[in-house]
This record gives C-alpha cells, sequence and structure tokens, in this order.
C-alpha cells in the first residue's frame, strides 16, 4: 500500500504568453519509510509538485492520494499527516527559535505546555537549545536550516517533504543533515520526499530516484539500476543521458590566446 | 478551533505590533495633521449639514484612518511569503479562515486603538460628541479596518511583484476617499458627483458615523451605513479566506 500516490497530477500556470505548463501529468508511487529523491534540471516542476502534494498549491489536473488521504477531498487531514521543509525555509526574524517552535506545534493543534515541550525536546535533538532565545536571523545557515527541520516535525508526520534542504550548507552541515534524515527514516519510519540538484546526495541518501524533465516523469529506480540502465559510471552520467543533457564533448580545438 | 486558531494567530501578530511603537503611533499621524491644520478651516463654514464642523470632520477622519492604514496592510504578507512563513502555515491544519482572522483582527485593533487616540485629542479641539454615538463611531471603524485589510491580503498574494502593491492601493484609496466625501460632506457636491458618490460603498459609513455623532442612531442613513459595512466585511472576509486557500496562485 503506497503513502503517495498521484496519477496525472498537472499544474499550469496562467502566462503572460498563454498557459505554461509547469507539471504535465505526474505518476508517482511513494512506499512507506522510503527516502525518494526528485531529481531534475531547473524548472523541471520538482518544486510545483511538492508545492502541489503538501496542500500549497492546486492541482489544475490529476488526483493523489497522500498518508491515505484524498489531496483534493481532505487537505485538512493530509496536513495533519505531512511535513514541509521549503526551499527558503520559513522563518520570521522578527521571532525567537523558541517562539517559532512553540507557534509551529500549536497551530498542529498542541496546548501550550505540550508545545513548549515539543519545542525544547526538538531543540535538544536538532542541537538547538543553546539558541532557543536567540531571534531567528541570529542563526548560520546550518542552524537555520535544522531549525527549519524541526519546524518540520513538530507534530511527528508519517511524510516529510524536503525542497532542496542542503542547498548553500557547508559539507559539514550537509553531512548532519543526511545523517538526520536517515535517522528519521530508521527510528521513526518517516517516509522522505526530497529534491535536490546534488547527485552525491541522491546517490548516498535516496533507497528511489525519479527523474523529472519539462514536467513529466522520465525516469525513475534505485540509483544503483538507473545508473546500470545507462551504462554509466556515476548517477551525473546517468542524469545527463536521462535528460537529453549529453556529458559535454571534449573540445579538441586549441583555445585562441 | 477556529476561534483557537484565530486568537492564537491574533496573539502572536498583537505582539509583533506591540513592539513596534513607530508603527503604532505613526500611522494615526496622517489624519492628526488633517485635524490640525485642516480642521480649524471648517469651524465657520455651512457645511450642507446638521452638526457642527468637528462632529462632520472627526467622523470623515476616523474612516481615512481606517482606509489608508488597512489597505496598506497587505505589505505585511509580502514579506511573509518572501520569508516563507505564509506556506509554513499554510501547511498546517489551522484553518484559513484564521490564518486570515489573526491578522486582520490584530489590523481593526490597531486602527481603532489609533482612532480613539484621534478622538481624545479631537475633544479639545472643540469636538462635542455623545458617548454612544462615539463608540458606534469606533465600531465602524472596526469593520472597515477588517474589510479593507482583508482585501489588501487577497491583493498583496494576487501581484506578482511587490513594486505594484503600494501604486496599486494608491489608485484605489484615493478616489475612494474623494468620493466617500471623508473631507467634506458630499451634500455640498453638485448633482452628478453626488450621484458618483452614492456608487461608493465608503460613503455610507461616513454618513452612518455622522449621524451618531449628533445622536441620531435610528435613521435611515443609519441603518444603510451598517448594511454596506457589514455586506462589504462578508464579501471581504469571503475573498481573503479564498486566497489564503489557494495563495493567490
Amino acid at each position: 500500500m503506497p503513502i503517495i500516490s498521484t496519477t496525472g497530477l498537472a499544474r499550469t500556470f496562467p502566462g503572460r504568453n498563454g498557459p505554461v505548463e509547469a507539471v504535465r501529468g505526474i505518476d508517482l508511487t511513494v512506499r512507506p519509510g522510503e527516502i525518494l529523491g526528485l531529481l531534475g534540471p531547473n524548472g523541471a516542476g520538482k518544486t510545483t509538485t511538492l508545492r502541489m502534494l503538501t496542500t500549497l498549491l492546486p492541482p489544475t489536473a490529476g488526483a493523489a492520494t497522500v498518508a491515505g488521504h484524498d489531496l483534493l477531498k481532505d487537505p485538512a487531514a493530509v496536513r495533519r499527516r505531512i511535513g514541509y521543509v521549503a526551499q527558503s525555509g520559513g522563518l520570521d526574524p522578527q521571532e525567537t527559535v523558541r517562539s517559532e517552535l512553540v507557534l509551529q506545534g500549536r497551530l498542529h493543534g498542541l496546548d501550550r505546555t505540550r508545545a513548549t515541550a515539543r519545542a525544547e525536546e526538538l531543540a535538544a535533538e536538532l542541537h538547538l537549545t543553546e539558541l532557543l532565545d536567540r531571534p531567528t536571523p541570529a542563526l548560520s545557515g546550518g542552524q537555520r536550516r535544522r531549525l527549519d527541520l524541526a519546524m518540520g516535525l513538530t507534530h511527528r508526520p508519517e511524510i516529510l517533504f524536503l525542497d532542496e534542504p542542503t542547498t548553500g550548507l557547508d559539507p559539514g552541515s550537509r553531512a548532519d543533515l543526511w545523517a538526520l534524515v536517515r535517522r528519521l527514516r530508521d527510528e521513526f519510519g518517516t517516509t522522505v520526499v526530497l529534491t535536490t540538484h546534488y547527485l552525491d546526495e541522491a546517490d548516498a541518501l535516496a533507497d528511489r530516484l525519479v527523474i523529472v524533465d519539462k514536467g513529466t516523469v522520465v525516469a525513475e529506480g534505485s540509483p544503483a539500476a538507473l545508473k546500470a540502465e545507462h551504462g554509466a559510471a556515476t548517477l551525473q552520467d546517468a542524469f545527463l543521458a536521462i535528460t537529453g543533457r549529453g556529458p559535454a564533448p571534449v573540445d579538441t580545438t586549441p583555445v585562441a590566446v | 478551533m477556529l476561534l483557537h486558531d484565530s486568537a492564537l494567530l491574533f496573539g502572536r501578530y498583537a505582539r509583533q505590533t506591540l513592539r513596534s511603537p513607530f508603527q503604532i503611533f505613526f500611522g494615526a499621524l496622517m489624519p492628526l495633521l488633517y485635524l490640525f491644520l485642516f480642521g480649524p478651516l471648517l469651524t465657520d463654514l455651512p457645511l450642507g449639514r446638521e452638526g457642527d464642523s468637528w462632529q462632520i470632520l472627526v467622523p470623515g477622519l476616523l474612516l481615512q484612518l481606517g482606509l489608508f492604514g488597512a489597505s496598506f496592510a497587505g505589505f505585511s504578507i509580502i514579506l511573509e511569503k518572501n520569508w516563507g512563513v505564509f506556506d509554513r502555515m499554510r501547511v498546517t491544519p489551522v484553518s484559513r479562515l484564521a490564518l486570515l482572522l489573526g491578522r486582520v483582527l490584530r489590523d481593526a485593533a490597531l486602527f481603532v486603538f489609533q482612532a480613539v487616540l484621534l478622538v481624545l485629542v479631537a475633544v479639545p479641539m472643540g469636538l462635542r460628541a455623545p458617548l454612544a454615538g462615539i463608540l458606534i463611531g469606533f465600531g465602524f471603524v472596526a469593520l472597515l479596518s477588517a474589510a479593507l485589510a482583508s482585501l489588501s491580503y487577497a491583493l498583496a498574494l494576487k501581484l506578482r511583484t511587490p513594486q505594484e502593491f503600494g501604486p496599486a492601493i494608491n489608485t484605489l484609496a484615493m478616489p475612494a476617499m474623494l468620493l466617500s466625501g471623508l473631507m467634506l460632506p458630499m451634500t455640498l457636491a453638485p448633482g452628478w458627483l453626488d450621484v458618483l458618490s452614492r456608487l461608493m460603498p465608503f460613503r455610507y459609513l461616513v454618513d452612518a458615523v455622522r449621524e451618531a455623532y449628533i445622536g441620531h442612531y435610528t435613521t435611515p442613513a443609519m441603518l444603510y451605513g451598517l448594511l454596506v459595512a457589514l455586506a462589504v466585511t462578508a464579501i471581504a472576509v469571503t475573498v481573503g479566506t479564498r486566497t489564503f486557500r489557494s495563495a493567490g496562485a
């Protein structure tokens, strides 16, 4: 029984020169406890797909079931079971780490006492305890990202959606985040759907990859299977072959100086 | 649930506003300037309706405060959207109406507070009006602020670029101010302008508050004012909630 399944999920935006088909009909199946990597070139429709699956953007066509609930008919039930961390995060610079965590818990229906306790518990888990009373703009990039993640976890979601979670992070913070994502899956059975541009990240972290290009799924499988299928040594080569952007030709003409 | 979530968000936004006294007092400055520098010009003029000049001007200034203040409320949501705060809240099960109401109630509270300041300053200037009438006036300020703030949030979410927001609001608010007779009553207007101003819903609100300020609580003008205010607020909150559902996308 898949935890996410979509059929023909599509989104068209009105544009200056006629409608723009950001997502042209995506069929996706995600199994419980899986870490799914959503890959694709810029503008492929990854973020639009995540925004539809997280109820933020109504699809223009298609249907989806997320965590056992119909995305279109019962978005509130879907929201109770998912967490979402946007590419840009979602922190208010006028608030402190604590007030953000507590509010997020309360928006998920925890009372003040439980929300406060949960905020402290999450802060301890994500090494933010010392920072609880700092204003959010005082955090470093890696600390911010950990707080973004904590915000998405206040209600212990069954599915966590991460949009480019490690963009802009230093290698140490990236490694921390990978470890966290793996722990979430291993200890809590959380299903994780993440988008990324880093193919080493996809290779190391994801159980299965879905590659989208121009708004449709063009390939899917485990990193090993995708590499084997395209006779590629690295995921990078497989990705370039799949998205039709073959490896850059080696230019033999001498450079004029 | 709706009440709980609205109160929760109202608390957050009210605390943010209280941390910025500048925002609280600066908003009252424009109507106060009108009161000091424009009000004294009217004291000896025939204004074509019952009541002295302060009873006519102060209701107009109260609604001007709501009109200009609340219609710029949308700026804050443009910021929240850019920070990602807006989506982060929308992905929780909190009701979309509560997301709107938490903000709108903060706005209404802020503008009623500024309205109280304005009236307190107007009394030594010469304003005399029954207490009940003054309280009714605050009620209208609350309704107008709630309605305009809702529409302002909806517009802010619809616009592609924040740079469009300021000019768009000014373009809408200026004719609204002129056509509703906020500064001088429309009883002074030539026939065509009077007819035109009757198409402007805010006119009925101003007329109703002016009635309240002279102690007329059961006149048709009061009834029309109340009906228009309630209808406009209901429509505005519906439009606002819908926009919050789809985030204007």
